[in-house]
C-alpha cells in the first residue's frame, strides 16, 4: 500500500524491456517468401497445372457425389460404428468378466491386424461368396425345426449377403470395425486416464457401474480420447478411397482419376481431389477445435480466457502504487 | 441441518436404541498383507466417533471397508441393522449382493475423501446435483433447490457455477461435504478431510463438520485435528496396526490415556497440534 509517486521514486518502476532480436527468423521469412513466389510463378506461367480445369473438375456432378456419399457419409459412418464399437470393447476389455475381457482383446487383435484394403476386398467379394444369406433368429433354429418338425425356423428376418456386401453401407460397416479396434485403444488410454478417486466417490454416492461409467469416468476420459480421435477421423477420410476395393466407386478419388485419365487431364485432377481433402480436412479441424474446448470444461483456461487474465494483470499491475 | 441448530444433540438413549454401526471383528488383507486385525466397532445414532492412529494403522482402510470400496475378508459390518455387502440364507450361509444391491446400500453412507474427488467436470451445483437425480431420480427442479440449500449451509451460496478447479482446497472440501449431504445419508464417513489443506484454510472445513454434528449427524471422523476431536467427539479410538488398541472418550483417551502407544502416538502430534491451534486463533480473529 505505499504510495509513492511514479516519477520521484528510486523504487523500481513498470518494466519496458526490450524484447531479444530474432535475426533469424527474418532470414527464413525472406527465405520462405522467395520459394512461395517461385511457386505462384511456376502456378501462372506452367500450364499444365491448369487451375481453372482443376475447379471445374472440382464441382462436376460424379465428383461432388462421390464426395458426399463415399468420403464424407463414409467418414461420418465409419468413425460413428468406429467410435461407439471402440468405447464398447474398451469397456469390456477393462471388465472384471474375463470371457469378455479375451473377447475385446480378440477382436483387437484381427480388427488390428489385417489392412483395411485387404479386409475391404474380402468384405466385397468374400464374404457374399461365402454366405449367399444371413438369417436373424434363433441359434440353429432351422435345425431344430427340422428336427422336431415345424413348419416355424425362427428366423426373424433375412439380410441378402451377395446384394448388402458390394454396396456403400457394406463399405462403410467394413471402415467402421476395423476403427473400432483402433478406437478401443484410444479409448482405453482415456479411462485408464481418469482418476480411480473418480469413480470411488461416484460409487460412494451409490452410482452403480452403468452410471458412473456414462456420467462420471467417460465425460471425463473425453478429454484425454477427443485429440487422437480427430487424427483418426482425417486419416478416416483418406481411407475412405480405400472403398473402391469394395467395389465402390462413388467415392472422391475413384471419380476424380477416371475424369483425369478420360479426359488426360491428369494434374488438374490431382489438384481437384487434393482441394477436396484439404477442405474437408480443415472443417474437421475446426469441429475438433469446439469438442476439445466442451470436453475440456473445468480443466484450466482456455486460451480465450488465458488472453483475457493476462489483459486483466497488465491493466492492473501489482504494486504500483500511484504510478 | 437448520432444524436443529440448537445444543440439543439427537443422541437417543445409548442403552435401547440399536446402534447405526455394529463393526464386528472385521479383517482385510492386502495380498497376505493383514492390516485390518479384528475391529470391533459400534457407532450409536447422533454420535462422532473420531478415529486415532499413526499413518498406516488402517483407518482409511476400515472406513472404506464400511461403505464397501473395500470387501471384507472376516466379520462383519451391519448399518442401521442392515449386512453391508452380504446377504445371509436361512442355512447361514454368505451370498455376495450384485453391484446394484451394493449402490443401494450405499446410498445412506456418505463419505468425504482425504483429497476432494469432486468430479471436475461439473460445477459445484452439478456436483450436488447428479447423485440424488441418477440415483434417487430426483427431479432437476427439486435437487437445484435442495443443493443452493446445501451449498449456502456450507458458506458457498455465491459459487454454484464454480468449477471445482476454481475452487480453493477448503472450498472444494465444503463442496465435497455438501454433495454428500445431498444424498440425505444416515452416516457420514471424514477421511481426514483437512489434511490435503493448507493450516488457514483448516478452520472453515471443521466448522462445517463441527455444525452438522450439532445438527444430530452420525459421523466416524478420521483426522489428526485434536482441537475438533475434543470438542466434538463423543467417542475416541485409538488404532495400530490394525487393531484397537485404546477407546473412550476424549478425555479418557487423549487427555489420560493408558497405554503405552497410544502415550506415544499424542506427544508425536502434540507438537504439531500447538502449532494448528495458533493458526485456528489467528484465523478466528481475522
Ligand atoms: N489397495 C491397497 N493395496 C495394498 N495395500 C494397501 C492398499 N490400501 C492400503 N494398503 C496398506 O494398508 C495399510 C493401511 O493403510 P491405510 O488404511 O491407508 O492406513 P491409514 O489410513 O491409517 O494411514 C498400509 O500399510 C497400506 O500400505
Ligand atoms: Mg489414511
Amino acid at each position: 500500500m505505499s504510495e509513492t509517486q511514479g516519477g520521484g521514486s528510486d523504487r523500481p518502476g513498470v518494466i519496458h524491456a526490450r524484447p531479444v532480436p530474432h535475426p533469424g527468423r527474418w532470414v527464413a521469412l525472406v527465405a520462405i517468401l522467395v520459394l512461395v513466389a517461385m511457386m505462384i510463378s511456376s502456378f501462372m506461367t506452367n500450364e499444365r497445372w491448369n487451375f481453372p480445369k482443376a475447379l471445374e473438375i472440382m464441382q462436376q456432378a460424379p465428383v461432388i457425389e462421390g464426395l458426399l456419399k463415399g468420403t464424407i457419409a463414409g467418414t461420418l459412418g465409419g468413425m460413428a460404428i468406429g467410435v461407439v464399437g471402440g468405447v464398447l470393447i474398451a469397456v469390456l476389455r477393462l471388465s472384471q468378466n474375463p470371457i469378455l475381457r479375451f473377447v475385446s482383446f480378440a477382436y483387437t487383435w484381427f480388427f488390428r491386424g489385417i489392412p483395411r484394403l485387404v479386409l475391404l476386398a474380402m468384405i466385397g467379394s468374400g464374404v457374399g461368396y461365402l454366405y449367399r444369406r444371413v438369417d436373424f433368429g434363433v441359434p440353429f433354429g432351422q435345425q431344430f425345426a427340422q428336427w422336431l418338425g415345424l413348419s416355424q425356423d425362427f428366423t426373424f428376418f433375412t439380410l441378402n449377403v451377395n446384394q448388402f456386401s458390394s454396396t456403400l453401407l457394406a463399405g462403410i460397416v467394413g471402415l467402421g470395425l476395423s476403427e473400432a479396434a483402433y478406437m478401443a485403444e484410444i479409448a482405453r488410454a482415456g479411462i485408464l486416464s481418469v482418476d480411480k478417486g473418480q469413480a470411488e466417490a461416484a460409487q460412494a454416492l451409490g452410482m452403480n457401474r452403468g452410471i458412473t461409467l456414462r456420467r462420471i469416468v467417460l465425460p471425463q476420459a473425453m478429454r484425454v480420447i477427443v485429440p487422437p480421435t480427430g487424427n483418426e477421423t482425417i486419416a478416416m477420410v483418406k481411407d475412405t478411397s480405400l472403398l473402391s476395393a469394395i467395389p465402390v466407386i462413388t467415392e472422391l478419388f475413384y471419380q476424380t482419376s477416371a475424369i483425369g485419365s478420360r479426359t488426360l487431364l491428369i494434374m488438374p485432377a490431382f489438384v481437384a481431389v487434393t482441394a477436396w481433402y484439404l477442405i474437408v480436412g480443415s472443417v474437421l479441424m475446426v469441429g475438433q477445435f469446439y469438442l476439445e474446448r466442451y470436453f475440456g470444461r473445468g480443466f484450466g483456461m482456455t486460451r480465450r480466457q488465458a488472453r483475457k487474465a493476462q489483459a486483466k494483470r497488465v491493466a492492473r499491475p501489482a504494486g504500483m502504487g500511484g504510478a | 441441518m437448520t432444524e436443529t441448530t440448537s445444543t440439543s444433540r439427537q443422541r437417543t438413549g445409548a442403552g435401547d436404541a440399536p446402534p447405526l454401526v455394529r463393526a464386528v471383528n472385521v479383517m482385510k488383507s492386502f495380498h497376505g498383507n493383514e492390516v485390518l486385525k479384528g475391529i470391533d466397532l459400534t457407532v450409536h445414532r447422533g454420535e462422532v466417533v473420531v478415529l486415532l492412529g499413526p499413518s498406516g494403522s488402517g483407518k482409511t482402510t476400515f472406513l472404506r471397508c464400511i461403505n464397501q470400496l473395500e470387501t471384507i475378508d472376516g466379520g462383519r459390518i451391519w448399518v442401521d441393522g442392515e449386512l453391508m455387502g452380504y446377504r445371509e440364507d436361512d442355512k447361514g450361509h454368505l451370498h455376495h449382493l450384485t453391484d446394484k444391491q451394493v449402490a443401494a446400500q450405499r446410498r445412506d453412507i456418505g463419505m468425504v475423501f482425504q483429497r476432494f474427488n469432486l468430479f471436475p467436470h461439473k460445477t459445484a451445483l452439478e456436483n450436488l446435483i447428479e447423485a440424488p437425480m441418477q440415483v434417487k431420480g430426483i427431479s432437476k427442479k427439486e435437487a437445484t433447490a435442495r443443493a443452493h440449500e446445501l451449498l449456502e449451509h456450507v458458506g458457498l451460496a455465491d459459487k454454484p457455477s464454480a468449477y471445482p478447479g476454481a475452487l480453493s482446497g477448503g472450498q472444494q472440501q465444503r463442496v465435497a461435504i455438501a454433495r454428500a449431504l445431498a444424498m440425505d445419508p444416515k452416516l457420514m464417513l471424514f477421511d481426514e478431510p483437512t489434511s490435503a489443506l493448507d493450516p488457514e484454510l483448516v478452520g472453515e472445513v471443521l466448522r462445517v463438520m463441527r455444525d452438522l454434528a450439532k445438527a444430530g449427524m452420525t459421523m466416524i471422523v478420521v483426522t489428526h485435528e485434536m482441537g475438533f476431536a475434543r470438542e466434538v467427539a463423543d467417542h475416541v479410538v485409538f488404532m495400530d496396526a490394525g487393531v484397537v488398541c485404546e477407546e473412550g472418550t476424549a478425555r479418557e483417551v487423549i487427555g489420560n490415556p493408558q497405554q503405552e502407544r497410544t502415550k506415544s502416538f499424542l506427544r508425536r502430534m502434540r507438537s504439531e497440534e500447538q502449532q494448528e491451534r495458533q493458526d485456528e486463533q489467528d484465523l478466528e480473529q481475522a
